[in-house]
């Protein structure tokens, strides 16, 4: 594949253009909305925005590899690192802005105390590989952190290895299949997996070498168990399942779809990344679940930084708790062990590197601790309350997919726009021009043209009326004939639609050297 | 509750509107024998701040910090210093509190800060393209063995004995479920290994790692040679990305895939995570990759923008049949990498790496001199392997009662094996104090063992 050479438009246009015939400035800016042009093409040769000291005269020893001529990086001064990022990070919308109901990513408030408690020398500045007579703090935080989701979630066992949710997932499911090999059952071949899961979902079943068999939704959203029950054999390893569903909806039938995945000796895989709705109310091993990743990145309000880093403990039944990888931590006679090796043991083998993501569990203790056992109890409550009030103000004027109550979101599709031209995207785009952050679109795939509103419970009321009138108002106009507004939108913000499709089809995913770009154009 | 902005008569006013006399209404698709009547036993209740930061704070008390002490500790994780500026820009909330940037018109900048951070991960690794970040080097290991596969159609993998056996673990891990074959060479911890003669028409790839687990550096031009000639991929594992800064890179050699760990740049120890996987690969094999892809474009009025792209490889588009399951990855750490590398630029990298490398030779040097103790490497960046005339474990410890954390026991790596070899790193933190109180120590742990 070859690069995109023909060169776009600079980010900022040289003043003796004139004035731009987007913005009508003639430095492209719009007041606090200032271009920012690529780091590479700030360079001057050797400007550094690090001081270092001379390097002493030794005699190198790199064996057989040469030194290399040059990285190709450019050089900036601290300010003008400061000003570049400060700027790009204007273009930014986040949770500390505004409203941002991205439904199924639980984006609450992410408090800076967390942030302070993770920056503590005794977590942030431990090594992974010192003694462990020296990080006895850093080994009974995890061992506190282990027991809180223990106690949240009524199971025996926890790994905090995964990075993710989609880490937790891997892990959950290699110890089902750890456990079935165990036994010498290597007949299973398959995963269930309902249509309206995410994606990670049926990619980890495959990852993991197994086929994915999609199970049918009822018409009230959920699981149809008799279509699961007619699946169920002794070709299936397990059910991936999310609970709350990712329509928003509690699985009624939790218990029953438990009883007769085991009944066909498989096991029951929650994806816990609905967890929010039910976390301090509702205990995951009392609805017969054998295994669940928990997001601390949602559930437990550790930052999404823009895409990760995240973490995706799995917490496990009596049945498969031996199956966990290593390391974990254990009680010894001299205080905290940790477990690094899988010897002969039943653990099932290594997800990451070290221990875990150490910086999200001490982000997410914290948050535990400052809610406490009533405080969780409250946050789910709103968290519910939030969602239903969003549905309940919003109903009559868009179409809900199914009836309520719903859990902590709540799930619209796009009947309500039929015959009006204007799309589901349009609509989110809209959004934007208001202030907000769109919500989930296109997912779950179950219902056509899907919004997915997840306010989460550090959401006002005030804000959510602002949020609910804004979308009564564009509904209605939509509703009104005027579509070319909304396919027109967002007008407002620092680049308007972006073509995806140019952006596939030609991929420019690197900056490149213009003497470069012009070497290879000549070519 | 501080966090929780709904008053009581919010609560009340919102229930009307619903039509629910209580919020245990809502909560009615729940089996009632699953519904807990009230707040969880066994759990504290809501602290206030101060409560909470004396609590954490006692705990984290308890542990050493690397930087309290003088501290050589490498083996997949480094202690540089980060900039002041590094850690202020990645705490602005619109940084740190946005999600991924699915709606590109307002995440402009989270995906211009990508589409740099994958130039200048192409850039250090001398490849044609990076990925948006994986969770880690380990991870990233896994995911280039799983991607040659695909290329190739094959199923074996050869894992150099170079490789960290966290890598190593991650990947037969991995090899286990999924069903590929992963050959996983003895350690070699005098450097001598011959993978060339391995590498046969059923191998998708070899895995080296430069410079590896023991501190060796080498030209794997060779090998990246003899893998072409057979069919199979080269992938080359980098655990310090700083020495990116000063050996030829991956890119030079021949590498097909580099998969690296990027802490090196911006991020903090923090016991092992949250880290940056890096992962770099030949243009033509961009389709293959996992995780997230960002590219250039122009938006509306025909203006330079960026978006998410090539997404048909995800799993949210292409759900089981996906490159990988990867969906969040470590965006934060990546930006944190990328300010780093900005700070530091062309001139500040190489002097970075030429100190740091400065340093090791002469810790090197000093330890080689302590009776006893034997140097098992020729070339080395900012790390190498010395040989002691006893058991290593023990000799930390008690240099840790010292406290001088003196490098990580090789048979923490390896259990039960090889536990005379000390690993040890030496970076720019490291003082001249630092270096002879590591060394004065060492002499006087040794002293009485040594045979005349
Ligand atoms: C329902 C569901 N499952 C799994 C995941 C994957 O989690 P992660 O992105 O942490 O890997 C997500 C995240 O968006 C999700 O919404």
């Amino acid at each position: 594949m070859s690069m995109n050479n023909q060169g776009r438009p600079s980010a900022i246009p040289a003043a003796s253009a004139g004035f731009d015939g987007v913005t009508g400035t003639v430095t492209g800016n719009r007041g606090l909305q200032i271009e920012e042009p690529l780091i590479f093409e700030q360079d001057s040769a050797g400007r550094t925005g690090v001081d270092l000291p001379e390097v002493p005269k030794v005699a190198s020893r790199l064996g057989a590899v040469k030194p290399r001529a040059g990285v190709g990086l450019p050089g900036l001064a601290e300010p003008q690192v400061v000003r570049h990022y400060t700027r790009l990070s204007q273009k930014n919308y986040a949770i500390d802005s505004g409203f941002y109901p991205l439904g199924s990513c639980t984006m609450k408030h992410n408090p800076r105390l967390n942030e302070k408690m993770a920056r503590l020398p005794g977590f942030s500045d431990v090594h992974p590989l010192q003694p462990v007579s020296t990080v006895q703090g850093a080994l009974e935080l995890m061992d506190q952190l282990a027991y809180w989701l223990k106690t949240l979630t009524g199971m025996a066992a926890v790994t905090l290895a995964p990075a993710a949710g989609a880490h937790g997932e891997m892990c959950g499911i290699m110890a089902i299949r750890a456990a079935h090999e165990a036994r010498g059952d290597k007949a299973r071949t398959k995963i269930l997996v309902p249509e309206s899961a995410h994606g990670t979902n049926p990619a980890t079943a495959a990852a993991c070498g197994y086929a994915v068999d999609a199970i049918p939704a009822t018409a009230d959203g959920r699981v149809d168990l008799e279509a699961l029950k007619a699946k169920l054999g002794p070709d299936v390893a397990g059910l991936m399942l999310t609970n709350p569903n990712t329509c928003g909806l509690f699985e009624r039938d939790i218990i029953a779809i438990a009883e007769a995945v085991h009944a066909a000796g498989a096991y029951f895989y929650c994806d816990g990344a609905n967890f929010n709705a039910i976390v301090g109310r509702v205990r995951p091993a009392d609805l017969g679940i054998d295994v669940m990743h928990i997001n601390l990145h949602k559930t437990f309000s550790t930052p999404h930084g823009g895409g990760g880093p995240g973490s995706g403990p799995v917490v496990f039944a009596d049945s498969l708790a031996p199956y966990i990888p290593v390391p974990y931590v254990t009680h010894g006679t001299d205080g905290f062990a940790l477990v690094e090796n899988a010897g002969d043991g039943p653990a099932f083998g290594r997800m990451k590197a070290f221990h875990g993501q150490m910086g999200m569990f001490v982000r997410a203790l914290s948050y535990m601790l400052s809610h406490g056992a009533d405080g969780l109890w409250q946050a789910s409550s709103d968290a519910v309350l939030n969602a239903n009030y969003v549905m309940a103000r919003l109903q009559d004027v868009m179409t809900a997919s199914f009836e309520g109550p719903c859990m902590h979101e709540c799930l619209f599709d796009d009947r309500f726009l039929k015959g009006t031209g204007v799309t589901t995207l349009d609509m989110a785009k809209a959004l934007i021009d208001e202030g907000f952050h769109p919500m989930t679109m296109y997912f779950p795939l179950v219902v056509h043209g899907a919004l997915l509103i997840e306010p989460t419970e550090t959401e006002s009321k005030a804000s959510l009326d602002q949020f609910v009138d804004a979308l009564r108002a564009l509904a209605e106009r939509a509703k009104s004939g005027d579509a070319a507004y909304f396919q027109a939108a967002p007008r407002l913000t620092p680049r308007r639609r972006l073509d995806e499709t140019a952006a596939a089809r030609k991929p420019v995913l690197r900056w490149t050297p213009p003497v470069a770009k012009e070497a290879v154009a000549a070519e | 509750m501080r966090y929780l902005p709904l008053t009581e008569a919010d609560r009340q006013s919102m229930l009307e509107a619903i039509r629910a006399e209580t919020v245990d209404v809502l909560f009615r698709d729940v089996p009632e024998a699953a519904r807990l009547a009230g707040p969880i036993g066994g759990l504290p209740n809501h602290m206030g701040e101060l409560e909470v930061e004396r609590l954490l704070g006692a705990m984290a008390a308890k542990n050493l910090p690397a930087g309290a002490v003088p501290s050589f500790l490498g083996a997949g994780a480094y202690r540089h210093h980060v900039p002041a500026t590094v850690d202020h820009l990645v705490q602005r909330g619109e940084f740190l509190t946005a999600y991924t940037p699915y709606q590109p018109e307002v995440s402009q900048g989270t995906l211009q800060v990508l589409f740099e951070f994958q130039t200048q991960v192409a850039l250090l690794t001398g490849m044609d393209v990076a990925n948006a970040s994986m969770y880690d080097g380990a991870t990233s290991c896994a995911e280039a063995v799983m991607m040659a596969n695909r290329i190739t159609r094959r199923k074996k993998a050869i894992l150099s004995g170079g490789l960290h056996p966290h890598y190593r673990d991650v990947t037969t891990t991995d090899a286990r479920f999924i069903g590929f074959e992963a050959v996983a060479m003895p350690p070699a911890p005098t450097g001598g290994e011959d993978l060339l003669a391995l590498v046969d028409d059923k191998t998708a790839c070899v895995v080296v790692q430069n410079p590896d687990v023991f501190g060796h550096v080498r030209d794997h031009s060779d090998l990246a040679a003899a893998c072409q000639a057979k069919g199979a991929l080269l992938v080359v594992v980098v655990t310090e990305a700083l020495s990116l800064g000063l050996l030829t890179p991956p890119g030079d050699m021949g590498a097909d895939i580099v998969a690296a760990e990027g802490q090196s740049f911006g991020n903090a120890l923090n016991f092992g995570g949250p880290y940056v996987g890096l992962f770099a690969v030949k243009d033509k094999y961009v389709r293959q990759m996992p995780g997230r892809l960002c590219g250039e474009t122009v938006d509306a009025d025909g203006r330079r923008g960026f978006v998410l792209t090539l997404s048909t490889r995800e799993q949210h588009i292409r759900r089981e049949k996906a490159t990988s399951n990867i969906c969040t990855n470590s965006g934060l750490c990546a930006l944190a990498f990328s300010i780093h590398v900005s700070l530091l630029g062309e001139a500040g990298i190489t002097r970075l790496a030429q100190l740091n490398h400065a340093k090791a030779v002469q810790m090197a040097d000093r330890l080689a001199a302590v009776p006893g103790v034997e140097l098992l490497n020729d070339g080395f960046f900012n790390e190498f392997t010395v040989k002691l005339p006893k058991p290593a474990a023990a000799v930390v410890e008690d240099l840790a009662k010292r406290r001088i954390l003196g490098g990580v026991p090789v048979s923490r790596l390896y259990p039960g094996e090889m536990e005379d070899l000390l690993l040890v790193a030496v970076t720019e933190t490291n003082t001249e104090a630092d270096m002879d109180a590591f060394a004065a120590a060492l002499t006087e742990i040794l002293g009485a063992e040594v045979p005349a």
